[in-house]
This record gives C-alpha cells, sequence and structure tokens, in this order.
C-alpha cells in the first residue's frame, strides 16, 4: 500500500496540472512517463481512477501510443531514425550493429539498464542521416564502424 | 523579452509598436544570424551563438552588433549556418573554433573568409552572398523567407518584419465572408497531403451547425523524410499563430488547438512561448485589439502514432482516446472535435494565410500553376548533395529542383527515382524528371505530393526495398481497425519479403496488384487507401527491378541481404587488416602483410562495414 500512496502523491500534482479533466489523459499520460520514464501499473490504476475513465481505456491508450512503455527503461535512450532518408543511407545496418553491441533487440532494454534500444520514424533531422539520437541529442552521419565508440561514450 | 508588456489594446497600438521596434531597428545594422535549427544544433547552434556573442564584447562591440539566433535557414548540409548581414555574408560548416576570426575579418574588417564560403560544384567558384547560392537562387521564400531573419523566441522581431499586420488588417476592416472570398480567390489547398480547397473547408465550417467551432493546426509530422512543418513551428511560430487567427476569425472559432508531435521537442518549446507571449500582447484571449472577437490556442502533444496525421484520428488523439480514424461520411468541418465544426489545416497551409490577406489574393494566385497556386516547401534529402528545405513555385520542375537546386547526386553516382509523398506517395523515375511540381501531374503519375518530402535515390537503392520498407512501416502504425489495412498490407509485406529473400514467385507481381486495389478500395481511411502507392509506382516504373529479384534471384542495386554476397578483389588487397578490424563477426581472416584478406562466407552477415572502411575500393558486391 505505501507504494500506492507514493504513486498517490507523485501524481497527484500533475493531475491538478491539468484540471483532472479525461481529455487530458495522453498528456497525462506523457507527464507521468516523464516522471518515471515509464508508465507503472500503479500509476495507470490511479490516472484511472482519479479521472473516472475504465482501466482497459487507458490502457489502450497507453499501449497504442508509440511514446508510452509498460516496462523500465534504460538510463540512456537511444534512438535511431529509421525515416526514409535515413533508410537510403543505410539506418537498417545502423540498427542491426546497435542490436549487436547492445545485445537486444530493437524495443528492448539491456540486462545492466544501461540502454533501451529503439527505432523511430523519423526525427526530421534528414541531413544529418544516417542520424542516432541518444537521450535526445542528436548524433548524425553515423556509420556502421562508428557504432561502438559511440555507445562507449556513455556510462 | 524585455520588460513586462502592456497589452495592446486596438490595432493602432499594434501598429505604433511596430513603428517603435522599427525606429529602433536598422536595416543596414551589422548582424550575426545563426541557425539554431535542429539540424544545426547538432554542430553547436546555440554554443556557437554564446561564442560570438562573447567574442562580439571582448571587442567591445556589445550593443552595436547583434547576434541573432534564428531558425532553420533550410541549408541543412551545409550545416553551422552564420550569415552575416547587412552584407549578407553566407558562411557554411562554421564550427566554434572559426568564430573569432569571423568576428575579426568580417564583422570588424568587413572582409569575406574564403575557407567559410559555399564553393560552386560545377565551377569550384567560391559565392559569397546568401542570395547568389545555387540552393538559394532559384527558390521563392515567401513562407520559409523570414526564418533566417527573426528569433523564434522573440515575438516583436516577427512585429519589426510586418508580422501580425495581416491580422489587424482583417480585425479592422474585413468580414469574415471577406476573408473567406479572399482565400478562394487565392487558390490556396491544403498543404498536408491531399490538397483540398482551404477556403471550402472554412465556408462549410461556418455555416454548420453548432457551437463551438474549432480550429486545429496539425503538426503531426509524421511523414518520414518531410520536416518543414517542424521548422515553421521552429523558426517562425507567429506566423501560424497569425494564420490560424485569421482563420478563426473566418470560421467564427473562439478556440483552437495546435496538434504537435513530441518527437519534437523544440517545437513544441517555440509554440508554448509563442502563445504565451501573444497573450502577453493581447492577440489572444478575450476581445482582441478591442475588436470583440476572442480566441485561445491551445497545445496537444501527440504520442507518436502515424495515423493521426489522419484529420478523423487527430481529432479522437486531442480528445484523449485511442488515435482511430473513423468514416467521414458527415465531413469534419460539420462534426469533428467534441463532434462539433471544425476546421482542421496543416502549419504551412496556415503559414500562407497571412501572406494571401497581406498581398492579396490577386498577388498570391499569379505564382504556381492553374490549379495549385502558391509555393511548396519541400524537403529535399537522400542521395542528394544539397539536403535541406526548398521553397519552390508550384509547376517548377523535378529536374530543376533535384539538379539545380539539389546540386545533383553525390559521388557521381547515377540518379534512379525520386520519391514523394511519403507512404502515401511513389516513386517516379528518371523519364519524367520533367514533370511540373504540382497537386494535379503528381496525382496522375501515380504518386502524390503529400506534405513534401522528396527522397532521392540513386543506383545504389533497391526499389523492391523501398517498397518493402513503406510496407513494413505502414504495417507498423496501422492503427488496425478495418481490415484490409491491418491485414491485407502484412500480406502484402510477407510478399515482399519472399521477393527480396529470394523467394519470390512469377505470380507474385499478380497478386502484390491485385491486392493494391483491394486495399486502395476498402480502406476506412486515407492513409489505408494510398499505403498500396509505393508498391504500384515501383511495380509500374521499375518492374525489371522485381523480375531480377524473382527470376535471377539478384539484387540489382546490391542491396537485399539475402541476394548479395561480400568479395574481396584480391589484385587490389593490400592485406592492410582494417576490415579485419572492422568486422564484428570475424568473417574475415588477416592473411599475412602484402597479401589478400579472406572473407568467409558463413560467417558474414553482409553488415557492410568491411566495405565501409576499405580505402582501396577492394571489396565488392556481386
Amino acid at each position: 500500500m505505501s507504494e500506492l500512496s507514493a504513486v498517490k502523491e507523485t501524481i497527484s500534482p500533475i493531475l491538478d496540472r491539468y484540471d483532472r479533466d479525461k481529455s487530458n489523459l495522453i498528456a497525462i499520460l506523457q507527464d507521468v512517463q516523464a516522471e518515471y520514464n515509464y508508465l507503472p501499473r500503479e500509476a495507470i490504476a490511479e490516472v484511472s481512477q482519479a479521472l473516472d475513465i475504465p482501466l482497459s481505456q487507458v490502457f489502450s491508450v497507453a499501449t497504442f501510443f508509440r511514446a508510452f512503455s509498460l516496462k523500465p527503461r534504460g538510463r540512456h535512450s537511444v534512438h535511431v531514425c529509421l525515416g526514409t532518408a535515413c533508410h537510403v543511407r543505410g539506418a537498417a545496418s545502423i540498427l542491426q550493429q546497435m542490436e549487436k553491441e547492445m545485445n537486444v533487440c530493437c524495443g528492448e532494454t539491456t540486462e545492466d539498464k544501461k540502454f533501451t534500444l529503439e527505432g523511430v520514424n523519423c526525427v526530421g533531422a534528414c541531413a544529418l542521416g544516417p542520424v542516432v539520437v541518444v537521450d535526445g541529442e542528436y548524433i548524425g552521419h553515423v556509420s556502421v564502424n562508428k557504432v561502438k565508440p559511440l555507445l562507449e561514450n556513455y556510462d | 523579452m524585455n520588460d513586462k508588456q502592456q497589452k495592446l489594446t486596438s490595432v493602432a497600438e499594434l501598429e505604433k509598436k511596430r513603428q517603435g521596434l522599427n525606429k529602433q531597428r536598422s536595416s543596414d545594422a551589422p548582424m550575426i544570424a545563426v541557425c539554431c535549427g535542429t539540424g544545426c544544433q547538432a554542430y553547436g547552434g546555440k554554443k556557437i551563438a554564446d561564442a560570438f556573442k562573447e567574442e562580439i564584447e571582448k571587442h567591445g562591440l556589445g550593443g552595436k552588433v547583434e547576434v541573432k539566433t534564428t531558425g532553420c535557414h533550410g541549408f541543412c548540409e551545409r550545416g553551422l549556418l552564420v550569415v552575416i548581414r547587412p552584407q549578407n555574408y553566407f558562411y557554411q560548416r562554421v564550427r566554434l573554433e572559426d568564430v573569432p576570426e569571423i568576428v575579426s575579418e568580417t564583422v570588424i574588417g568587413g572582409k569575406p573568409i574564403e575557407r567559410l564560403l559555399y564553393e560552386s560544384l560545377a565551377t569550384g567558384e567560391k559565392i559569397a552572398s546568401e542570395e547568389e547560392v545555387p540552393f538559394y537562387k532559384k527558390q521563392v521564400r515567401l513562407v520559409f523567407g523570414d526564418n533566417g531573419y527573426i528569433d523564434p523566441y522573440e515575438i516583436d522581431d516577427y512585429i519589426a518584419v510586418g508580422g501580425y499586420s495581416a491580422f489587424s488588417k482583417v480585425l479592422s476592416g474585413m468580414t469574415p465572408e471577406q476573408v473567406i472570398d479572399e482565400v478562394r480567390k487565392a487558390g490556396l489547398r491544403g498543404r498536408g497531403g491531399g490538397g483540398f480547397p482551404a477556403d471550402i473547408k472554412w465556408q462549410s465550417s461556418r455555416e454548420a451547425h453548432g457551437e463551438p467551432k474549432y480550429i486545429i493546426c496539425n503538426c503531426d509530422e509524421g511523414d518520414p523524410g518531410a520536416f518543414m512543418d517542424r521548422s515553421l513551428m521552429e523558426g517562425n511560430p507567429h506566423a501560424i499563430l497569425e494564420g490560424m487567427m485569421i482563420g478563426a476569425y473566418a470560421v467564427g472559432s473562439s478556440i483552437a488547438y495546435i496538434y504537435i508531435r513530441n518527437e519534437y521537442p523544440l517545437a513544441v518549446k517555440n509554440a508554448y512561448r509563442a502563445i504565451q507571449q501573444a497573450k502577453d500582447y493581447g492577440l489572444l484571449g478575450k476581445n482582441i485589439l478591442g475588436s470583440g472577437f476572442d480566441l485561445e490556442i491551445k497545445i496537444n502533444r501527440g504520442g507518436g502514432a502515424f495515423v493521426c496525421g489522419e484529420s478523423t484520428a487527430l481529432m479522437a488523439s486531442i480528445e484523449g482516446k485511442v488515435g482511430e480514424p473513423r468514416p467521414k461520411y458527415i465531413h469534419t468541418s460539420h462534426k469533428g472535435l467534441y463532434n462539433k465544426p471544425t476546421v482542421l489545416n496543416n502549419v504551412e497551409t496556415w503559414a500562407n494565410v497571412p501572406l494571401i490577406i497581406n498581398k492579396g489574393a490577386d498577388w498570391y494566385s499569379k505564382i504556381g500553376t492553374e490549379n495549385s497556386k502558391g509555393t511548396k516547401i519541400f524537403s529535399l534529402v537522400g542521395k542528394i548533395n544539397h539536403t535541406g528545405l526548398v521553397e519552390v513555385p508550384m509547376g517548377i520542375t523535378l529536374r530543376e529542383i533535384v539538379y539545380e537546386i539539389g546540386g545533383g547526386i553525390p559521388g557521381d553516382k547515377k540518379f534512379k527515382a525520386v520519391q514523394t509523398g511519403g507512404p502515401s506517395g511513389g516513386c517516379i523515375p528518371e523519364n519524367l524528371l520533367d514533370l511540373p511540381v504540382d497537386f494535379d501531374e503528381l496525382t496522375n503519375a501515380g504518386s502524390m505530393m503529400g506534405s513534401g518530402a522528396m527522397i532521392v535515390m540513386d543506383e545504389e537503392n533497391c526499389m523492391v526495398d523501398i517498397a518493402r520498407y513503406f510496407l513494413e512501416f505502414l504495417e507498423d502504425e496501422s492503427c488496425g481497425k478495418c481490415v484490409p489495412c491491418r491485414e491485407g498490407l502484412r500480406r502484402m509485406r510477407e510478399i515482399l519479403d519472399d521477393i527480396t529473400q529470394g523467394r519470390g514467385e512469377e505470380s507474385h507481381l499478380e497478386m502484390l496488384e491485385e491486392m493494391s486495389e483491394v486495399i486502395n478500395d476498402g480502406a476506412l481511411c486515407g492513409l489505408g487507401q494510398t499505403a498500396p502507392n509505393p508498391v504500384m509506382t515501383t511495380l509500374k516504373y521499375f518492374r525489371d527491378e522485381y523480375k531480377a529479384h524473382i527470376q535471377d534471384k539478384k539484387c540489382p542495386a546490391g542491396v537485399c541481404k539475402s541476394l548479395i554476397t561480400y568479395h574481396i578483389i584480391e589484385e587490389k588487397c593490400t592485406g592492410c587488416k582494417l576490415c579485419v578490424n572492422a568486422c564484428s563477426y570475424g568473417a574475415i581472416e588477416f592473411m599475412g602483410k602484402k597479401t589478400p584478406v579472406v572473407l568467409h562466407q558463413s560467417e558474414c552477415t553482409k553488415c557492410g562495414a568491411c566495405k565501409e572502411v576499405c580505402k582501396l575500393k577492394a571489396i565488392e558486391i556481386r
């Protein structure tokens, strides 16, 4: 129960920020996720109760949109851009190399919780392609050979 | 912003404010415009701008030379971009260490620095001034041009260059009907994809029953390869707000939404800031400029779903629901957001509105072709020398865009196709390069304008792989509501998997065509209906490439991994060991100095790391 009350305490100001208005569900979930780095089960339940939206509906929104994760994520989020411009410049090979170096599949988190590897359908920085975004920082002109040294920059 | 701004309470006060700003500013005052768009931020952006400020102070020029952090200038390939005004010296690929020299040589000395100037690809000649750079020369930057002059963080910058004058013109002397009429005469069509006439949406919402009426700006730019909406929202958010204000006035709406992709954090930040500033100035809120017109603009962040670019899915998402489209038997202009009349236009469409009101429909409709008026911003990306955003009049040919503005294909490779319209569009081959680009011509060619992404492909791109790529993209992004899209796209992708992995059969091509037709007829929303376009156009224009995959089990472009093998060209290999070190799979064996290495096919994953590092071009794909 104590965990639940901790969740309540964290989420309450977020709900208030949006006047506990149902139509702000997506924005609320985005802010909750920003707080926890993912959407904990208790938080989804709390949002459902506070907004009086069926749990199933909150869950369907949380699983429909790519922005939400129901699993804890790594300390660093690595997004490999898979937009068309990056694709024609070889993004698929970059992703393959990332998967090899991290020993995870796209969408997963490494065992040591260091990285979460995700693909993203275009970040709109096509001139830099192939581009990788690590913790919000844009890294351009990545090549297969640059993947390993790039990951070594993070701890 | 400076001191707390007093609310402007009349059109006259806004004009007075503008005069005051322009009195303080002189057009020939020295200014260093530093591009801080997302592309240039990767090269230092704000850090370089701060270094300029420091350097200016060091020379005792504080207050005399202005350092302006602007939005995207468009020529992203050559970032970071710096323009020194008033001479308009155009510096490209500027790095932190160049800052002191630029200040001492150019800002103080008045001379351009050769090394940082753009060099003509054709003649090798250095080009000093921004307007003369070939990338900009053929462009007509009506909507995008102010980006290089204003700081998106400062509403005063926008007002100084004439911002909100169209809005004040509307408030002080035009009826809503006159506004709609002007937009109709201008021939403004939606820039988001379909090219639907804006005035018809506006008129129909205006006449529809139901209150309140809503205005929405679609900045959910999900089309991969397109980033003009982001650059506009980041670089000139007030132009979009002004367009929305005029639209809201014409339709009779007092609540508006901007729906922005969450993947665009800078655009979200700048839009919030712009709305707050407009509120502080009394340009949003109650009784705007004493006219009795009220308007509130809210921001909704998207959740990363491509389908939310579709109008009804976007509206569902704003309501806090799953972003699934609904059939549009009743148009959203009658029953849209919360079942009320709603006008939804995309960022670029809204940004065109102030221009039309200010300069008039007659002027605007002279630009472009018979049924497509004005300019269009394209993002020119992929295998092209000048990657970036280009704004051109409708009717310009693809050849002019690719070769004259885009500078052609890098590395002497051969042009193969240009893909327009994103996942809903198609691939246009070389023999159609002289096609004039407008809404109707692109549709006739089997593609579409879409939001304006143009992805250039060369001989090393496989068209079957591209078709597969788009299908995989759409399969992944399909909301799953209707069967043709959810199941059909998956089946089509499986067939293309077979073809690209060497299991293709002759009958597959017919099956792909048949399924394309069914999905086109049967899918619920525009995204599903147009989803087969990439397959249909590549089948139409590049059938030989499909046949090579099926009959010869070969990928002529050397892309499809199951159909290619890497080989060492023994005559060229000197055993330098670079590839041996690069291979993370241990597939290449070192055989001693000056002896060609040996590649073990059984270990090779065809990642291409070896070919990338080889300086002697001793590795080939067969």
